[in-house]
């Protein structure tokens, strides 16, 4: 396979974030490497995901419950459905390193989450370990940096 | 003056022995009631000793409404002191926790405290010459939570001045605390991390109640916990593949109702209790090696087996407080309006005992307690479900009659079926007892 270029780093984290507003989350998972993780730190700064609460970090298998979970007749946090929505800055690429299949890019955003009459507006810094599994670009690590992730929140139910 | 604050025969009536009047979670005259006198009257849970380890060292925090300080002083001893400045009432510290030297010195106009409190200088002080000053509360300096007590690293404070001592107060509960502390070979608990903090557009008793509502895993947590086993089941794994930690953390919310009736409930008297008498959803997790072969250098192997043996789900300390001994977490219920209401989520080192307790108590704090939590998720939606439904008068009462004996006393210590709704009949009496004891 050709390397990704630069650009290809930037469509693979604008097609993430459109997956998910587009609510096709099977495809989504299917964007993350099989030891795939999604973290959202608690700290700013944070370090450690295992000693140091986040508020999310998690496998392949539990992402995988929470779509799962956002289809369910008994979910009831979800009737009706939330809608997600990202509006991405030009990602940044921080690492690019196409001899050991290992990239990293930074993006700004700012994520509304909305359901029923209420809609909240979250931003922060998505971070984006990429390698290469099987000839395609996959999602080592999404990491989450809220601008306020030490704030209190009330239900975020989607994926910022 | 509303119809509450003037009569406190009408407060005490949206009590009855199997009901609660709507207006208990709804009402915002009741709700300032609450704060005035009942956050005072009891003891509240203000912090943890590891959190202000050396002299001058600091956490804010609110009972009730009213914002306080935790704070070591000189003389080691932890003192909590309203923050707020004694001249005209500026917050004097708004960090959430650091270090404030020898003295709180005001933003405003510099006066100068000593960390317990006393006034240490007041620029310009001659202007108070012969004003008499010193006959004002403004020169005792920051007013002073009435009693404080730090049990077992566990600080607690009464607001008011005279009322129940500490013993009385929490009793043969304390022993829920005794077996989270026990759980350490050295004996000491250390706050590990920040707290979750998770807003709830609800009443604070809501989230309290919950704490011992062994009848709505099976049914509200079924999306999250029920689809977590049906995934887990219907997953491609090699034979006696183990359950990964998360599976062990989230399953047992969907145990059958057999489960949680025979788990029993144990009560106490001034609104204590706690499910998990026999066993809890936390009996089951794997062991972690060279944690028991610590336990029992320090304890002895029969103590160690005894306090490892003991699994109880959740305790509540009313009115503000739940604790899980067996994983080392703190729920804060901080009260903000009828129906806003913060939860935070602490856990807790074992000092002395392996790294992976805490990666599994991080773990179970992410999974349940989050903002970002799928079984979070599923009793918020119900909460503020509830608080939606209370607003209409449709219904003027709330059941909480689930294996009510019309004979039950509440100043007492019993052991009942795990799905009664007794603790929450337990609670309110003492929330009668408390909210009334100095109203006129
Ligand atoms: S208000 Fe604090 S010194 Fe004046
Ligand atoms: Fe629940």
């Amino acid at each position: 396979m050709t390397p990704p270029s630069r650009d290809d780093l930037a469509e693979f984290v604008y097609r993430e974030a459109s997956l998910l507003d587009e609510g096709r989350y099977d495809e989504w998972l299917g964007l993350f490497a099989p030891h795939g993780r999604y973290w959202m730190p608690l700290e700013p700064g944070q370090t450690d995901p295992l000693l140091v609460t986040s508020l999310l970090y998690e496998d392949l298998f539990m992402l995988r419950l929470r779509v799962e979970r956002l289809k369910g007749a008994r979910t009831f946090s979800q009737k009706p459905a939330s809608r997600g929505h990202h509006l991405l800055q030009q990602p940044r690429v921080e690492r690019f390193d196409p001899d050991e299949g290992r990239f990293a890019t930074a993006t700004a955003f700012h994520y509304v989450e909305t359901r029923l009459d209420e809609q909240e507006l979250y931003a922060g810094w998505a971070r984006h370990d990429l390698e290469v599994v099987d000839g395609a670009l996959r999602i080592a690590l999404k990491r989450v940096d809220l601008v306020n992730c030490d704030a209190a929140f009330g239900n975020i139910q989607l994926f910022p | 003056m509303g119809k509450y604050a003037a009569d406190r025969e009408a407060l005490a009536a949206l009590v009855r022995p199997a009901e609660v009047h709507r207006d208990v979670y709804v009402d915002d005259e009741v709700f300032a009631l609450e704060m005035r006198h009942l956050f005072a009257n009891t003891w509240c849970y203000v912090g943890h000793e590891s959190e202000v380890p050396a002299s001058g060292d600091f956490a804010t925090t609110e009972i009730g409404a009213r914002p306080v300080i935790m704070v070591r002083g000189e003389d080691g001893t932890i003192r909590v002191l309203h923050n707020r400045c004694p001249h005209k009432g500026t917050r004097l510290v708004t960090e959430r926790s650091g270090n404030a030297g020898r003295h709180f010195r005001c933003p405003y106009h510099a006066w100068t405290f000593r960390t317990d409190g006393c006034v240490y200088a007041i620029p310009l002080r001659r202007g108070y010459d012969g004003t008499g000053l010193e006959e004002r509360a403004a020169a005792r300096g920051i007013a002073r939570a009435g009693a404080v007590h730090c049990y077992r690293g566990f600080v607690f404070a009464r607001l008011a001045e005279t009322g129940i001592g500490f013993d009385e107060y929490f009793g043969e509960s304390l022993s829920s605390l005794d077996n989270m502390v026990d759980r350490s070979p050295a004996g000491r608990l250390e706050v590990a991390g920040p707290p979750l903090r998770y807003l709830h557009r609800c009443n604070w008793k809501m989230v309290v109640e919950n704490q011992t509502d062994a009848c709505h895993p099976m049914v509200a947590h079924e999306s999250s916990a029920g689809t977590a086993v049906r995934l887990w089941e219907g997953m491609q794994k090699p034979e006696g593949t183990g359950k990964p930690m998360a599976m062990e953390v989230i399953a047992p919310f969907v145990s059958r109702y057999e489960f949680f009736e025979e788990m029993g409930i144990r009560v106490w008297p001034n609104g204590h209790g706690h499910t998990g008498v026999h066993h809890s959803i936390h009996s089951d997790y794997s062991a972690i090696p060279g944690y028991f072969e610590g336990m029992a250098k320090a304890w002895g192997e029969e103590r160690a087996r005894a306090i490892l043996g003991e699994n109880r789900h959740n305790t509540v300390y009313f009115p503000n407080i739940m604790v899980k001994g067996p994983i080392q977490l703190l729920r804060r219920f901080q009260p903000l309006a009828a129906d806003r209401t913060l939860v935070e989520s602490f856990v807790f080192r074992l000092v002395g005992a392996p790294d992976m307790l805490l990666e599994r108590t991080v773990m179970y704090n992410r999974l349940i307690n989050a903002p970002t939590s799928i079984v979070g998720h599923d009793d918020l939606e119900i909460y503020e479900r509830m608080q939606a439904g209370l607003a209409s008068d449709a219904l003027d009462w709330v059941n909480l009659e689930r294996l009510l004996d019309r004979e039950e006393e509440h100043d007492a210590t019993e052991i009942v079926n795990g799905t009664s709704e007794r603790q929450m009949r337990n609670q309110f009496a003492a929330w009668k007892r408390f909210i009334t004891m100095t109203m006129q």
